[in-house]
């Protein structure tokens, strides 16, 4: 089959998450075209993104797109679906595909597949549910889908390929409502829906101020940092940092969680990560259960022994 | 200020997840239902402290679902809603709800909707761009402050690693998020007032589901837990690296 994948920009570039879905989309289209659809002024050669297997490259350069709405960008996919003569759309199930995905499939009155965790049997689809409580299988019963695929999902694997650059001029572009007036980065590198590796505090870290031992691990580690709901609620860390049920849901390769007890909410927004490392003071702590490492110690004292060791560790890889 | 929340109802957070026999619905024995909580946290308090900021207006709500969610839909009334409705019909899908509230809102004003980020249920959180689309009005996901002014709304949004400042102009939907607003319990006098405020049932409109979940899955258990010395952390990054292949 045919797929066409929204790369979306970041700063005028195509963000990390392009070589997933790109690897994603090849593996789907089993033999037929991958496309990509790049919407907007953009400074990076995009005939790389060949690496992942994109054979052809669809961008619309119109200055007036270097602003996101889902609902231009939608309409847009919509169309390049049809001129690609593509079978499937895919999109990042993250902030700007959770705009784009729903407005392409309503044009194209295509099924839309919301956070597939892998790829599809047929036309069926794993998706999770009840915030990684479950799995769920979803039938697409249209003729062109709409895939909004969850963040690592599966590793993204380097071709050969080159592609095809093509300058596409769509039929027009809808004028955007919304206006941008600023942006703000958040103090940490690395968003956390997309972070390979995640270090996470709880109120046993018993207070913001404590928050450089996590930080400092996780700098080692080069991961991003999160938190319970209580931590978050109390203000202690930002909302953006709350993981779990009523927060975000997150499947890093390495979840290292310290001081937090492991209530169900919590487990449900992390229990998918591949690896999970618990530090607590309590053997009774229900997350030793979910846990494939545990360490029953004092945060305080096993986060800077733990740093310790990464850097020890990194220097002998070195 | 007239403003329209979709609600919808899911299971309390603390539930044990069960399906039934056929493993393509979930098993609602003993299950408690609440309002979605990002429907009712943010997106219904929001909408409130709108128009109470305001000094006029209305909060309308809307969900698609059957009598038995009255309970949800009468708790919604109780934290301050002014009225509901209620599409008479089992959801099925995000498709399909925004499908059957856009056909509805033929013919209703409102200067803006309101939704949460997602359910708690099957994490779609595609409901809102969905109606969006379908009405063709802007959408803003995510958001986690929204102001009113004269007309324009400000808002700021959550674009994963950062925020975003937007300003909309005319009638859009937008998902609410963490930070938009503070759960509200209802009081005694709410929950009394609600009881008498109208819910008005609307028949569903025939429309082609899109997608359909075949069945559901519980993931595999963990095998044990290795534990290892608060003194050994060498050992934890040893394991880490050559057994978990996590570093």
């Amino acid at each position: 089959m045919n797929v066409l994948v929204y790369i979306d920009l970041q700063l005028g570039k195509p963000r990390k998450n392009a070589a997933e879905l790109l690897t994603y989309a090849s593996k789907m289209a089993d033999g037929g075209t991958v496309s990509a659809l790049v919407l907007g002024p953009c400074s990076e050669d995009l005939t790389q993104l060949g690496d992942f297997g994109a054979q052809k490259v669809l961008h619309a350069n119109a200055p007036e797109l270097a602003s996101f709405d889902g609902l231009t960008h939608g309409k847009l996919l919509a169309e390049a679906v049809q001129f690609s003569q593509s079978d499937v759309a895919i999109v990042a199930f993250d902030h700007s595909g959770r705009a784009v995905a729903p407005v392409a499939a309503a044009k194209l009155k295509a099924g839309l597949v919301a956070g597939a965790a892998g790829l599809p049997l047929g036309n069926s689809f794993p998706v999770k549910a009840f915030s990684g409580k479950a799995l769920a299988k979803v039938k697409v019963l249209t003729s062109v889908w709409v895939v909004a695929l969850t963040p690592n999902s599966i590793p993204s694997e380097k071709t050969a390929g080159t592609a095809a650059l093509e300058s596409w001029t769509p039929s027009s572009i809808p004028v955007s409502k919304i206006k941008v007036l600023a942006t703000h980065k958040n103090a940490s590198d690395i968003p956390l829906p997309e972070a390979e590796r995640v270090v996470s505090g709880g109120r046993g870290l018993k207070g913001p101020e404590n928050w450089g031992l996590v930080e400092d691990l996780a700098k080692e580690l080069g991961a991003a940092t999160a938190c319970s709901r209580p931590v978050s609620d109390i203000g202690w860390r930002p909302h953006h940092e709350h993981v779990g049920q009523t927060g975000i849901t997150i499947r890093p390769n390495l979840y290292i969680a310290a001081g937090i007890s492991g209530a169900i909410q919590h487990l449900a927004g992390v229990n998918s990560s591949k690896t999970i490392v618990v530090i607590n003071t309590d053997a009774e702590a229900p997350f030793f259960k979910a846990a494939d490492y545990g360490v029953v110690g004092d945060a305080f004292e096993v986060l800077p022994k733990l740093t310790q060791a990464i850097k020890k560790f990194k220097a002998e890889q070195a | 200020m007239n403003i329209l929340v979709c609600i919808a109802k899911a299971p309390d957070t603390t539930t044990k997840i069960k399906f039934n026999a056929e493993a393509n619905a979930l098993d609602g024995n003993g299950v408690t239902w609440i309002v979605n909580p990002s429907d009712e946290w943010y997106a219904l308090v929001k909408a409130l402290e709108l128009k109470e900021a305001a000094g006029q207006g209305k909060v309308s709500i809307i969900t698609v679902g059957l009598s038995e969610d009255d309970s949800i839909i009468r708790k919604a009334l109780a934290v301050g809603a002014d009225e509901a409705f209620r599409i008479n019909m089992s959801p099925d899908s995000a498709a399909s709800v925004a499908a059957q509230i856009a056909a509805w809102m033929k013919g209703q004003s409102f200067d803006f909707i309101l939704t949460g980020k997602e359910t708690i249920d099957y994490n779609g959180s595609l409901m809102g761009g969905l109606l969006a689309a379908e009405l063709d009005l802007p959408y803003i996901p995510m958001i986690e402050k929204l102001d009113v002014q004269s007309g324009i709304a400000t808002m700021s949004r959550d674009i994963g690693g950062g925020t975003e400042e937007v300003q909309v102009q005319g009638p859009f939907v937008a998902s609410a998020t963490k930070g938009l607003a503070e759960q509200r319990i209802p009081n005694m006098r709410g929950i009394m007032a609600a009881r008498t405020k109208p819910i008005t049932v609307v028949e569903p409109q025939s429309i082609d589901s899109t997608v359909q979940y075949l069945d559901f899955t519980l993931p595999a258990e963990k095998g044990a837990c290795k534990m290892i010395d608060p003194e050994n952390m060498d050992e934890l990054v040893r394991l880490l690296h050559s057994e978990a292949k996590a570093l």
